[in-house]
């Protein structure tokens, strides 16, 4: 295997200017339209609202204000599949699409994809949606087709401030760490690593610097895997048939002597 | 309150054709696992009544193959769930529930068929008198009946082991989903037998089947009771018109069925056909309700 390689989103540096979803757009051939209609958000610069199929990157736009608007502030993050260690959708998914690649990122084989969308309800963090132009479920691939050609992912190559990093995991993490410290230093003490470490579904090959809750950037506390509900819930599930079948033997057995 | 961790993910937008599916997989292998309990344990007068599960076993089988393959955004790539399309290997993952009971549901199928057949010789509807050794009490047919018995418990269950083992708000909070579809497929099960049993000759079967109904249908209000309480704070999410809807299911599909019929248990010789129906109507509305407020959660959350 390659190298594992990654994101480090630095969003105190991100100034949301959207061209790290341009970018992908671009590279990855993905519409600009939903379905030929331009949608806005109508209270927000943030028309993508969320990642699906055809929005792979999303620069999301958290606006903080006081009632009243004198005071407030904007956090801004470039969103993006979060390439899991651990990953639920490629542990549900039953046809084999999606795949960890060589660079140890997640990759729906859009070929493979029979649109069943388990995956979606399976993402922990809710980046899958369907395609409507492959009608098959799609997410970054973390541009496996550039890296197999020794070139950044389109996103981390646009984006103008280094908000975005791309490289092997082990240097962003050092680089991140690096710059908590920095922030700490200057006074913004509310910053830290989401995702980082192996704590969170093994470690997140996409992780990001915030300065709040994950709440308020959208993302879970405590995502987790799908299959921490499959062995608990087929032994009740068990437990069930083994009481309904000792009702079946309660309710056939030996009923001639009383009826017929 | 902050929340739940679920409720950041997206919706695989499973509707009708899943809650259908959820719905007739149940009483596909409910029927079965009855027929073959009445095969076991009946008198030669209850063979028609384990025919009629026959009946429905397979016709419902093939209909749920078809719901999911409808429910499929490229339905012509359906046979991926079982045969990887690249390297053209079997497609199992034991731990993906999905690609698990995609095998199951195959498997079912083909012992479904087996029964199907079986019962249309022993009725007389085909020529072939091959399929009869196909149904107990032979032994080909004791092993049929018992190995397509327990896939059919499989299928009537693990549909919600299958919603569990996912991100969704409702569906992955709590570990009680299988249990609770499966006795609710039970329920279900033997209310479409007794309402498609003739019900002018009231069997000693068609008695066992009531007395089972009426047991499965006391079980189910504990079972949903334990799933709500298993839900935690997450069962706000039904202190809405979801919620509502719940207790109308339970109220229609449970309550009110199973005082019909212990009220008209071993003294009416035609049981109504009333009350078989409301507890289908209530299995429908039960899968509905645990399908499409997971949806709706994070709108109706109060916060």
């Amino acid at each position: 295997m390659a190298q594992a390689m990654g994101f480090f989103t630095d969003t105190t540096i991100c100034i949301g200017c959207k061209a790290c979803e341009v970018a992908c757009k671009e590279w990855n051939q993905l519409p600009a339209t939903r379905g030929g209609v331009n949608t806005l958000s109508g209270d927000s610069y943030d028309n993508t609202r969320r990642l699906d199929g055809t929005h792979w990157r999303h620069v999301r736009f958290v606006e903080q204000f006081t009632p009243d608007r004198t005071d407030g502030r904007w956090l801004l993050m470039s969103d993006v599949c979060k390439h899991c260690v651990r990953a639920g959708c490629l542990e549900v998914c039953p046809t084999g699409a999606i795949i960890r690649t060589e660079f140890d990122t997640v990759v729906i084989q859009s070929d493979t994809c029979n649109g069943c969308r388990d995956c979606i309800g399976a993402c922990p963090f809710g980046v899958i949606g369907v395609n409507p132009v492959s009608n098959t479920a799609q997410k970054c691939t973390l541009c496996y087709d550039r890296l197999q050609n020794g070139l950044e992912p389109a996103c981390s190559k646009a984006c103008p401030t280094d908000s975005i990093n791309f490289g092997p995991i082990a240097d962003l993490k050092v680089l991140a760490a690096k710059r908590v410290g920095t922030l700490h230093e200057r006074g913004e003490t509310r910053a830290y690593l989401y995702g980082a470490d192996e704590k969170m579904l093994g470690g997140l090959n996409a992780f990001f610097l915030l300065v709040d809750r994950p709440e308020v950037y959208g993302l879970p506390s405590d995502p987790q895997l799908p299959s921490r509900n499959l062995v608990t819930g087929s032994v009740w599930t068990a437990f069930g048939a083994f009481a309904l079948g000792l009702l079946g033997l309660i309710s056939f057995r030996n009923r001639g002597e009383r009826n017929d | 309150m902050t929340e739940p961790s679920t409720f950041f993910t997206a919706s695989p937008a499973w509707h009708w054709l899943i809650i259908a599916y959820f719905f007739i997989g149940g009483l596909a292998g409910g029927c079965y696992a009855l027929a073959v309990l009445i095969d076991l344990f009946g008198r030669p007068s209850d063979r028609p009544l384990g025919r009629l599960g026959y009946y429905v076993a397979f016709p419902a089988i093939v209909l749920s193959g078809l719901l999911l393959t409808l429910d499929l955004n490229r339905p012509e790539r359906f046979w991926h769930m079982l045969i990887e399309s690249h390297t053209f290997r079997p497609m199992l993952k034991l731990y993906s529930p999905m690609s698990f009971g995609s095998w199951v549901l195959l498997a079912f199928g083909g012992f479904a068929l087996a029964s199907f057949l079986a019962a249309l010789a022993e009725a007389g509807r085909i020529r072939w008198t091959w399929p009869l050794q196909l149904r107990p009490p032979g032994p080909l047919g004791m092993l049929v009946g018992i190995v397509g018995g327990l896939l059919g418990i499989f299928v009537a269950g693990y549909t919600g082991v299958l919603l569990a083992v996912t991100n969704r708000p409702i569906w992955s909070d709590t570990p009680l989903l299988g249990l609770t579809f499966l006795i609710s497929a039970a329920s279900t099960s033997a209310a479409l037998l007794i309402l498609l049993a003739d019900r002018r000759h009231h069997t000693a079967g068609l008695a066992a089947l009531e007395r089972f109904d009426r047991l499965a249908l006391a079980l189910e209000p504990l079972a949903i009771l334990a799933l709500i309480v298993s839900l935690g704070s997450v069962a706000r999410v039904w202190l809405s018109a979801w919620g509502v809807l719940l207790g109308l299911m339970v109220a229609l599909g449970i309550v009110i069925p199973l005082v019909m019929q212990w009220r008209s248990a071993g003294a009416n010789p035609r049981p109504s056909a009333a009350a078989p129906l409301l507890v289908l109507i209530g299995g429908l509305m039960f899968r509905a309700v645990i399908v499409l407020s997971s949806d709706a959660a994070r709108s109706v959350w109060p916060g």
